[in-house]
Parts: C-alpha cells; structure tokens; sequence
C-alpha cells in the first residue's frame, strides 16, 4: 500500500519478503496439517501428495489440465482482488460468473437458431462480450447500491449469488434449456463453432483463455499502477475520507470498481462457455466465487500474485482426482486444505508466531465494519 | 424499532398471508389459513432468529460476525453426526440421542467462536475476512467429513447413510395451545420454541442486567470501559462464543428439526439474511425477530400454496416455482439494506479491533 519513495529502503525488502514468504508458508503448514488429516482418514500422506503432484504436473496433459483449472480461478480472482484495491469486499463473484457464462452461451448459441451467421473474428468477441457485460451489471447494482445508499456490498454481493442462481436455474430448466430429446440436464444447447476459441495443441484442452488470463493481469496491474483511474481506485480504497478531501468522487470510484469486478468475473464465466465447455451447465460455477476471495487474499491482491495462487487451486483440484485414484483419499480433502490455506492467510500472526517472523509496520486494509 | 419499520413489518406479513388466503380461501376455511401460515412462519423463521441473536451478542459487543452462515452449516453438521452416532452404533433411544446432537451443534457452534473470537480479538485480523474464512472452513470440512464418515465403504457406518434418529418431535405450549383455532401456532417443535424464548431472553440480559451493560459498553466505546476496569477482551470473547453457541443451535435446526438428514450447502444463505434481519432490527432481539419473521412468512408462502396448487390460476402458476417465490428473501434483504424502509444503526465500535 505505500508509494514509491519507501521502496528503496531496507525496511521495505523485508516487507517484500514477508509478503512472499508468509503466503509460502501458510501454504506449507496448511499442507502438513492436511497430511495429519490424511494420516487421521487411514492414508498415506506421502502417497497422497505424490498422486497430487503427478495429476497436476506428471505429464503434457496433466499440466494442460492444471492450466484449463487456473484459467477461471485468475480472472475470478483478479476481480475480487481488484474490489480489495478500492476498498470494497466482492463476494459476488460466483453470482457474476455464473450471469456472465449464461449471457456468453445465449450469444454463443443463439444468434445460430434465428439464422444469423456470423464470421468467427465477429461472434467470438460478441459472445465474450456479452459475458463481461452480463458480469458488469451484476457487479455494478451492489456497488451502486453501495455508493448510493450505503447497503452494504458483502451482504449485497451474497444477495446477489443466490437471485443469479435461482435466475440461472429457471433459465437454464426452462427458456435455454438444450431442446435435446436425451438431455435431461440444466444446460443451454452447445454454441456456435463461430464462438468458439481455437485450440491451440491437438489433443489437449490447453486453450488460448489461460494466455488471455496471463494478458489480462498484467493489464490490471498495469491499469492499477500506471493509470489515474487505478490511482483513483487505490486511493479510495487506502483511505475513501483523504480520496474525497483530494478532488476523488468515491462513489464513482465505488461503481466503477465493482463494475470493472463484474468484468472480470464475468469474463471468467465467458471464457469457460467460449473455451472449454462450449456450453453453460448449472452447478458448474457454484464454489467460484469463495474460491476467488482465497486466492485474491493468498495472492495478497496482487495481480502476480492472484496468477500464482490460482496456479496453485488449479494444480490442486486437478491433481486431486489422481490423488483419489491411487489412495482412495476423497478429492473433497483439498477443500479442507484450501480453506487451512486461507485461515493461515487470514491470520499471519499465526504464522509468524509459529515461524518467528516480525511484523511489518504497515497493514493492508481490507475492509471496514458495517461502514 | 420504530412505527415505520414495524409498520412494514406488518404490511408485508399481512399481505402475503392473504396471498394464501386467495389462492385457498374457496378451500379452506380462511381462519385456518391464517393460524397455518402464522404456525409456518415461526418455525421457519428459526434459524434466521437465533443467527440474528448470535449476530446481536457478538456484535453488540463490537465484533462483526458474518461466520453465522459457516456456523450453522457446521453445527448443522456435528449435530447430524453425533445424533446417527448414538443412535446407531451405541443404541441410544432417538429423542436422547437427538438431544446429544443438539448439544454437539451448540459445541460446534462455541469452538467456532471460539476461533472467530481468537482471529478477531487476539490477532485482530479483519473481522469480515475472519468471518469468510470461518464460511469457507464450515462448507469444506462438513463436505469432506460427510463424504468420509457416511459415504466411504471402510467408514464407521458402513459406507450406507444410516437410519435416522428422526426430528425433534413437535409439542404444544402449556395453556397457550389450549386457546381453540389459534392454539395451533402454539404447537412447536423445541429449538422454535426456545428461539422464541432466546428472544426475551436476550432483551432481558442486553438492557436489565450488569452483563449486557458492559457488553453494549465494549461495543460502543471500548475505551472508556476498559478505563473503568471492564475487561474488554474478556467480554468479547465470552460473547462471541455465546453468539457461536446460539449459532449452532440455529445449526441444529436444519438437521434435527427440519428434515432428519445432512446435505452440504444445506444453509442456503439463511446465516447472510439472518444479519440482514439483525441490522433492519437495529440489532434489538424483538425487532431483529419481527424482520426474521418477514423472511419466515416469504418462505412460509412458498410452502403453503403447494397445498393449493389446483387452486392457481394459470397465469398465475409460475409464481409458485421455486425460483420465483424463492427469490422474496433476497430481494427483499437488499431494499431493507437500501435504508427506505429507515436507516438503523450499528454499535459504534462494531467491527473495530481493540488495542490496548
């Protein structure tokens, strides 16, 4: 949270280390006390862990399969990060995702049943397109509520999640349910080829979403750091009162970053429509949105930082199911660790007891109260 | 609370009641409706009044607790697994071994205030990121332990759900379910009736004994009570940890008197309204049980039109799916957030960690 001038002292490279090693270790002990919980389930925990790194790294496709896993989890991610910069706590995600891949699969299938036919370099865009934008309204009502009137966005967001899943469940069992004689499933029909993305290796579900996730954080963070808007954003969320008395309207400021978070979540659910399900099933987004707030607080909400926490939820859901193949270790045994992940995150006084690590002068504020 | 919101609060009851009154009237005698629909609205209305009161004990005393949702759903958890647990592999008779499972729940409930209480008072971490990790860890670990304990083939029950214990069986209020027609709303399962009962209760202890004084004094101004020797730390904990315990019991409701089994996710978001029931109630037990029952009567309508189906008109016939009626609760958390409806206020040290 502290600008340049600091930086080059030394109290600010232990900083840089503490933020780095203190998530480095919360991972390390989350994964020992999950081996204990092995160890109590009547496993092996060496085994397990060897199975986990095997489905997540061993060959060519696990390793593409550990990448389509992170795709969703960075841009869900940076969204919620993005909230955090300017203050304000999106847990909404899951609500704006699951919008954004109906919105994308309507476009996606759509367009194809009233005859219109449109080139790739036309429809691909319109459908992922129609995905952020499902995600931006969504995002932006709890941030216009939030500016407006004070409703608070964390009980807003939450609000939010449950009327998008009931929505999506009346759409997806009703109007865009596949018409499909032998589909008894909640899902839209499957899109267009035109709203596609290209695969990039015969054979493997590696597809150009997780380079676009790569792109897009290195936007955000360049859009943070380098922009005014970005600047705006941070300085409201470091201190809305200080943002205000320097010229900064907060309200806007609130809108426009929970909007830009409905983007990004948004985009999450579009590039899983366009890129890799070519279709939008229900139940497939539950979970998304508490995942994004683990790793946007692993990654410290920093946009690296999301991209290697989201590497690490991928690799460990995809390996998961090796785990459980080889040692009968129920995958749901990663929740469980994810969730020791992140109190330890949480609570890095933990930690620092534990491994004896001062700390830093400055906290990151995160949110404020009932506010 | 004032005559605004309690006006409110009245309209909305009134109006969906006759929503049902409408539909079945030509069925059903009118006055039995109501006396349904009132009955109905209590009992579903429990969990969302005993989160509203966890949420009142732990913020009243300055911590913010949005762990409520995490909460139930653990306890909801334990509580399920240690009444099967009793019931079947040491053979105790069904009511005892549910009354072992609402004691684990409550159990649940403590240690996860206990844990709530340690992040946010000891180690001052964010309360609502303490709370979201507490929601995470509940939905996690009762995933993980349900699969492992109920549904492995090596696991302590055989890799088959076991037979259930049952609900908590239903049971009328001395005298009061006596009173002929509506001395049905009196006929109750226990966790409802003690839910009721927490309400006065808490009143009680909030504004006439020494203890609520001095919570309401750590939650307002933390300063100025440890200045005249209130322990504030102390406080915190002890009500963060009632509040948890109050939590788990809502818990219990879900397993041991709803329906008799465990599903995960089964909360579905009543530990998110019941703080929206506590902040429309000006986190006021009476007022935060009025809002609960707001959202009890929403769920209440979607329940008793089932019996009525016949009775809808077809182009009314909609409403009675699940994602349309379902949606009420939500939608109507968010305009009593908006402030319309009048603007409360939270304790003025609410979610402030205390340095000392």
């Amino acid at each position: 949270m502290h600008i340049s001038a600091e930086d080059k002292t030394g109290k600010s490279w232990r900083s840089v280390a503490n933020t780095v090693l203190l998530p480095f270790l919360a991972v390390f002990t989350a994964l020992v006390l999950g081996a204990l919980i092995i160890l109590a389930a009547g496993g092996n925990p060496i085994a397990a862990y060897r199975g986990l790194y095997e489905g997540a790294f061993g060959s060519p496709s696990a390793l593409s399969e550990t990448t389509v896993w992170a795709t969703p989890y960075i841009f869900a991610g940076l969204a919620v990060a993005l909230a955090f910069k300017g203050g304000l706590f999106n847990i909404g995600a899951e609500g704006q995702l699951a919008l954004g891949a109906v919105a994308s699969a309507w476009m996606g299938y759509g367009l194809l049943e009233r005859g219109i036919e449109l080139p790739t370099l036309i429809h691909l865009p319109l459908t992922i397109g129609a995905g952020m934008l499902a995600g931006a309204i969504w995002g932006a009502i709890p941030g216009w509520l939030k500016a407006r009137t004070g409703g608070h966005e964390v009980i807003n967001t939450i609000m939010m999640n449950y009327i998008a899943l009931n929505v999506t469940s009346f759409l997806l069992n009703g109007p865009m349910k596949d018409p499909n004689p032998l589909n008894v499933v909640a899902r839209t029909p499957r899109i267009a080829e035109s709203a596609r993305i290209p695969q990039i290796l015969p054979g493997l579900r590696f597809h150009w979403g997780f380079p676009l996730a790569l792109l897009v954080a290195g936007g955000i963070w360049w859009f943070l750091q380098k922009t005014t808007w970005g600047f705006e954003i941070r300085t409201t969320g470091a201190n809305p009162d200080a943002a205000q008395y320097a010229g900064i309207s907060v309200t806007r400021m609130i809108v426009l970053t929970m909007t830009l978070s409905g983007v990004l979540a948004g985009l999450a659910g579009a590039i899983e429509v366009t890129g890799l399900n070519y279709r939008h099933e229900l139940g497939f987004s539950v979970g998304y949105g508490f995942d994004a707030i683990a790793i946007a607080l692993l990654g410290k909400t920093h946009p690296l930082g999301v991209v290697l926490s989201a590497l690490l939820w991928g690799a460990m859901r995809n390996g998961a199911t090796r785990m459980q193949f080889l040692t009968q270790i129920p995958v749901d045994v990663i929740s469980v660790i994810q969730s020791l992940i992140l109190l330890l995150v949480a609570a890095d006084a933990i930690i620092r007891w534990l491994y004896r690590i001062r700390a830093e002068e400055e906290k990151l504020v995160l949110t404020r109260g009932w506010g | 609370m004032d005559w605004r919101r309690l006006g409110f609060i009245a309209m909305i009851i009134l109006a969906l009641i006759a929503v049902v009154v409408l539909v079945g009237g030509s069925e059903v005698d009118p006055a039995v409706i109501v006396v349904s629909m009132l009955a109905t609205t209590i009992a579903v209305a429990t969990p969302l009044t005993l989160g509203a009161l966890s949420g009142i004990y732990c913020e009243r005393a300055g911590v913010v607790n949005i762990g409520i949702e995490g909460m139930m759903l653990a306890s909801a958890f334990f509580g399920w697994f240690g009444a099967v647990y009793v019931n079947t592999i040491l053979e105790m008779a069904p009511l005892p071994s549910l009354l072992v499972g609402v004691f684990a729940a409550v159990l649940t409930g403590g240690l996860l205030g206990l844990l709530h209480a340690v992040l946010s008072v000891t180690y001052k971490v964010d309360q609502i990121i303490g709370g979201t990790v507490i929601n995470i860890l509940a939905i996690g670990v009762s995933g993980f332990l349900n699969r492992q304990l109920f549904f492995e083939k090596g696991s302590i029950f055989g890799g088959q759900v076991p037979h259930a214990p049952g609900v908590l069986p239903r049971f009328g209020v001395p005298f009061l379910s006596d009173i002929p027609v509506v001395g049905r709303i009196f006929e109750q399962q226990p966790i409802a009736v003690s839910a009721v009962l927490l309400v006065a209760l808490t009143h009680f202890i909030l504004f006439n004994t020494r203890w609520g004084l001095r919570t309401r004094a750590v939650g307002e101004h933390p300063r100025a009570a440890d200045t005249v020797g209130i322990n504030v730390y102390f406080m915190r904990y002890a009500n963060v940890i009632i509040g948890g315990m109050i939590a788990g019991l809502g818990g219990a409701y879900f397993t041991l008197e709803s329906v008799p089994s465990f599903e995960p996710l089964m909360t579905n978001g009543r530990g998110f309204i019941a703080l929206a029931a506590m902040i429309f109630g000006n986190w006021s037990p009476f007022g935060s049980w009025a809002a609960a029952l707001v959202f009890g009567v929403a769920q209440a309508l979607q329940i008793n039109l089932q019996f009525f189906r016949d009775q809808i008109p077809d182009q009314w016939a909609f409403l009675q799916q699940a994602y349309v009626v379902g949606l009420i609760p939500y939608l109507l958390t968010m305009v009593i957030l908006t402030g319309i409806i009048g603007k409360t206020t939270p304790p003025a040290a609410d979610g402030v960690p205390y340095e000392k």
